[in-house]
């Protein structure tokens, strides 16, 4: 009568539409939390997923139940000390005395959040929902090329610590049973016949001696086959092959003077966490450099790149004095691929504005791959804009946009990277 | 009775071994006269379990956010090992289909097959309220239609539409069950199918009518009485039936909320006897084996260690202490009345002519068919047993500093703490009585409910946002009176909120 069912290896994700749909409705409380956790986080930190937390007050569910108050009677076991008529003070905290009834969970507040994991994917796709993730489309950007030795099949001349054992034996025995063909087939007939003779009565004794040493003599001529041989030897054999780097470095430049705050970083930070997915969707091997700079450049790591304040005045060309001096030591041309992203407010001494274009112009954008400029501001744009602007005409690479909120990011970058598709 | 060859008592479950238990708690059940629907006992991951938790036990459940989050949930607090997974789940159908998780040993196995297959089970197909108000043979496809249909209308109209609609449903779930008068079966599939849609078709023509009717017409109501003519219980039978701008589908939906809230409702009112029956006969069937010489002394302390911890009922000054233990207290119950069929004391005779010295398995199987929690409690809850658990009754009274011990378990109080521990079971005094109460048909369309509170519990502040959700339902304003105790009606709260006009 009874059906045992083995549902093991049913999926196990019926639940999962219904989490989706949790992430779904909460979408605006998770997107927050989200944001949260993207400036706490590093920019090449694309792997992991991420924990949310969410007000458990948002999630209430709301039916009629009865409140507190009014006349309640309870009925509670292992009675230990009470006679009828006795009157004890209520405990603190209202129901303390508990009751069947399961309303302990909606007259407690719970002070806690609502905590979850999110997966990478979904954190990617919900940090960057209003900018529409795209599907990073590779490019014909033209990579640096490297010689790389390859495997291209096999020769029967080389070196002796390129010989192919497995082919090389394989053709050995290939020669051998060639060449043994016919012996063994005559081995085979003369044996078949002494067993035939063998069976009669009274055997021919002589003819018998005579077969088996016809036998003795066929297999000495198996024996002088030799196991291996100098044309059975093969050996791998290798090519030179051109294919491009797999090495990137991006160079992140951020103006931190005083007019620059939190806000405005974080919206850099989005755009370099973007630049890094598209570059490691390429790229094996992604260093990130962190220069900074005000009236100095100076190069440091990610968090201070992002939370460290200074002030003063800003000289933008200090920055690319030292990315290009970076490159030059530390990430020949010949073997990275060298990106740039430049965030700034569009500030800059005013006499400092032609230096940085002569340096760009003739120092980076030859070596440079890609170098982008943001400016993130809502003022109107200042000389370093306009001495961009004139960059940005003649060299493809080079590519300038402005950004005003957040929102911004996503189409901005799709648009530079749009321009490469040539 | 050594009779009977000892099973395999290796921890390790295989699919032969678990055939082999199930034949012999099946041959005991039979000697007890269990009564079952067929069992189809599927075997599941942990994973699996997490979401049979999150759907409420539905095999089948509809997409919703809230059943998400309850995944979420479960799955957070298990992999903080916060708390353990059920052993077993077990759905009120025909067959009925019981999960048997596979990280369980061999020993819990069986006692899932003995409280599941045929505790539960026979519970299910005899237990009253379970054979009027479910129907066991169709659930299963009536849950794979409501799936079926709800993601069809959310393809049709949007999920976010459809979304909100069940999130209006689900708060006023508890108010959308027919307590006195039995629902036409759900069964009879075909032909009430067809009549439903000719049903909703000329409901809709009526409302469309309704909307356009020239003014004149509804004076003549207004002569007539208030409508509904009597006070409804069944919000959500009321909105599907008589809500102005509801579209057919949109009926559809609440109907099917309404039906799965019917389908659980059963359960509620059983919690006690459902959990306390299935106790009972795993650990007689078990003893029963270990009786016949089928299991060991080893299988029989992995089962006594397990059933005591089910069975543990803290006391009220305990840091565990939350309610009163339907396991515990519904396994005693059952062992008690066996006790006092076997063997009665004079106490027993006094307190239960009938059942005393009565056959016990009888006895039992009268119990389970014709009672609910409330009523069993009330019909068999001995002294014995409140001497043995110690129970005592209190008042707390709000309006008091201090609670009121009323009753204990002696002999002036035996009566007073039955009828109190009854009446904790009683849904009636559990959830809030409301009711639909009035409708403006001739002038604003605005739907009045009405709140009868129960020794003056006040209705908890969430009113407010079911109130919203009853709106969205109904698309006209909706005002939720309440009943004082001195026959006054006073006005708590409208949705759209206004400024409270004078009461009625």
């Amino acid at each position: 009568m009874a059906n045992f069912i083995d549902r093991r290896l049913n999926g196990k994700n019926k639940s999962s539409v219904n989490r989706q749909r949790f992430i779904r409705r909460y979408k605006k409380q998770i997107q927050q939390s989200v944001s949260d956790a993207a400036t706490s986080r590093e920019v090449t930190d694309v792997t992991s997923g991420e924990s949310i937390s969410i007000p458990t007050k948002d999630l209430g569910e709301p039916f009629f139940h009865q409140g507190q108050g009014g006349i309640k009677e309870r009925v509670l076991p292992g009675n230990d000390q009470y006679q009828a008529g006795d009157q004890i003070a209520r405990p603190k905290g209202g129901q303390g005395q508990g009751g069947g009834s399961g309303e302990a969970s909606d007259s407690g507040e719970g002070a806690d959040d609502f905590q979850f994991n999110i997966s990478k994917d979904e954190y990617l796709d919900l940090l960057f929902e209003d900018l529409e993730l795209p599907n990073l489309q590779k490019n014909k950007i033209n990579d640096i090329l490297e010689q790389k030795r390859v495997r291209s099949g096999f020769s029967t001349v080389g070196l002796p610590n390129n010989i192919n054992i497995v082919r090389s034996l394989r053709k050995s025995l290939a020669r051998r049973i060639a060449m043994t063909g016919s012996e063994r087939r005559e081995i085979r007939a003369l044996e078949q016949r002494i067993s035939h003779l063998v069976a009669l009565s009274p055997s021919p004794t002589v003819e018998i001696e005579q077969l088996e040493t016809d036998i003795e003599q066929l297999k000495k001529r198996l024996q002088r086959v030799p196991f291996i041989d100098d044309f059975d030897l093969m050996f791998n054999n290798y090519a030179n092959e051109f294919v491009p780097s797999s090495r990137a470095v991006m160079f992140c430049i951020m103006d931190v003077s005083g007019s620059m705050d939190q806000a405005t970083k974080d919206i850099a930070k989005r755009f370099y966490i973007l630049l890094y997915l598209f570059l490691s969707r390429r790229y094996k091997t992604i260093e990130v450099i962190y220069i900074r700079h005000h009236t100095q450049a100076k190069e440091v790591d990610e968090h201070e790149f992002f939370y460290s304040q200074e002030t003063g005045g800003t000289i933008v060309s200090s920055a690319l004095k030292l990315m290009h001096e970076i490159q030059q030591n530390r990430y020949p041309k010949d073997q990275w691929n060298v990106y740039a992203a430049q965030a700034s407010d569009g500030d800059n001494w005013a006499d400092d504005t032609p230096l940085c274009r002569q340096i760009l112009s003739q120092k980076i954008l030859p070596i440079a791959r890609h170098f982008s400029y943001i400016e993130i501001t809502n003022r109107s744009h200042q000389s370093l804009w306009q001495q961009y602007q004139l960059l940005a005409d003649t060299y493809p690479q080079f590519a300038i946009k402005h950004i005003t909120q957040i929102s911004d990011i996503y189409p901005v970058f799709r648009e530079l990277f749009q321009k490469q598709l040539v | 009775m050594n009779s009977k060859k000892l099973l395999d008592d290796s921890p390790d479950w295989t699919f032969e071994k678990l055939e082999l238990y199930h034949q012999a708690i099946k041959e005991v059940a039979a000697q007890y006269r269990l009564d079952t629907y067929p069992n189809q006992i599927e075997v599941i991951t942990s994973e699996q379990m997490m979401d049979a938790y999150s759907s409420v036990g539905m095999p089948i459940g509809y997409a919703h956010w809230s059943y998400g989050k309850k995944f979420i949930q479960t799955q957070q607090s298990y992999q903080r090992g916060e708390m353990g997974l059920a052993y077993e789940i077990v759905i009120n159908s025909n067959p009925c289909i019981a999960y048997l998780m596979e990280e369980n040993t061999m020993t819990m196995q069986a006692l899932v097959i003995a409280h599941a297959c045929y505790g539960h089970n026979s519970f299910f197909k005899n237990n009253y309220l379970f054979t009027t108000w479910t129907d066991a043979d169709s659930i299963i496809d009536y849950l794979l239609f409501a799936k079926n249909f709800i993601s069809d209308c959310e393809e049709k109209y949007g999920i976010d539409e459809v979304e909100d609609l069940l999130d209006s449903c689900h708060a006023l779930m508890n108010l959308g069950v027919d307590r006195y008068k039995r629902p036409s079966k759900i069964s009879m599939h075909e032909e009430h199918q067809r009549q439903k849609v000719r049903e909703d078709y000329l409901q809709s023509q009526v409302n469309d009518l309704w909307r356009t009717i020239p003014k004149k017409d509804s004076d003549n109501q207004l002569i007539k009485n208030r409508f509904p003519s009597e006070p409804q219980e069944n919000i959500l039978y009321f909105i599907e039936k008589n809500a102005p701008l509801l579209q057919s589908w949109q009926r559809e939906i609440i109907r099917i909320v309404r039906k799965i809230s019917q389908y659980f409702y059963p359960q509620k009112q059983t919690q006690v006897m459902n959990e306390g029956w299935a106790t009972f006969w795993h650990y007689t069937i078990l003893n029963t084996l270990y009786d016949q010489g089928q299991v060991s002394d080893k299988f029989m302390l992995e089962f006594l260690h397990q059933h005591t911890n089910v069975v543990y009922q803290p006391p009220y000054n305990s840091d565990y202490y939350s309610g009163i233990n339907p396991y515990a207290l519904g396994f005693a119950m059952f062992c008690d009345i066996r006790r006092i069929c076997e063997d009665p004391t004079d106490e027993d005779k006094h307190w239960f002519p009938d059942i005393a010295g009565s056959n016990w398995v009888d006895t039992l199987h009268f119990a389970c068919k014709n009672f609910k929690d409330e009523s069993f409690i009330s019909q068999f809850l001995s002294p014995h047993l409140m001497r043995e658990m110690k129970l005592f009754s209190i008042t707390d009274n709000s309006q008091l500093n201090h609670i009121d011990i009323t009753a204990i378990h002696n002999e002036q109080g035996y009566q007073k703490v039955r009828e109190a521990l009854s009446k904790q079971y009683n849904l009636a005094n559990i959830e809030p009585n409301i009711q639909v109460y009035d409708v403006q048909v001739d002038g604003d369309r605005s739907l009045t409910i009405r709140y009868y509170p129960q020794q003056q519990v006040p209705l908890a502040k969430s009113a407010e946002q079911v109130l919203k959700h009853l709106h969205r339902l109904w698309g006209f304003e909706v005002k939720l009176e309440q009943k004082k105790d001195d026959g006054s009606i006073d006005l708590l709260k409208c949705c759209p909120a206004k400024k409270p006009e004078a009461t009625l």
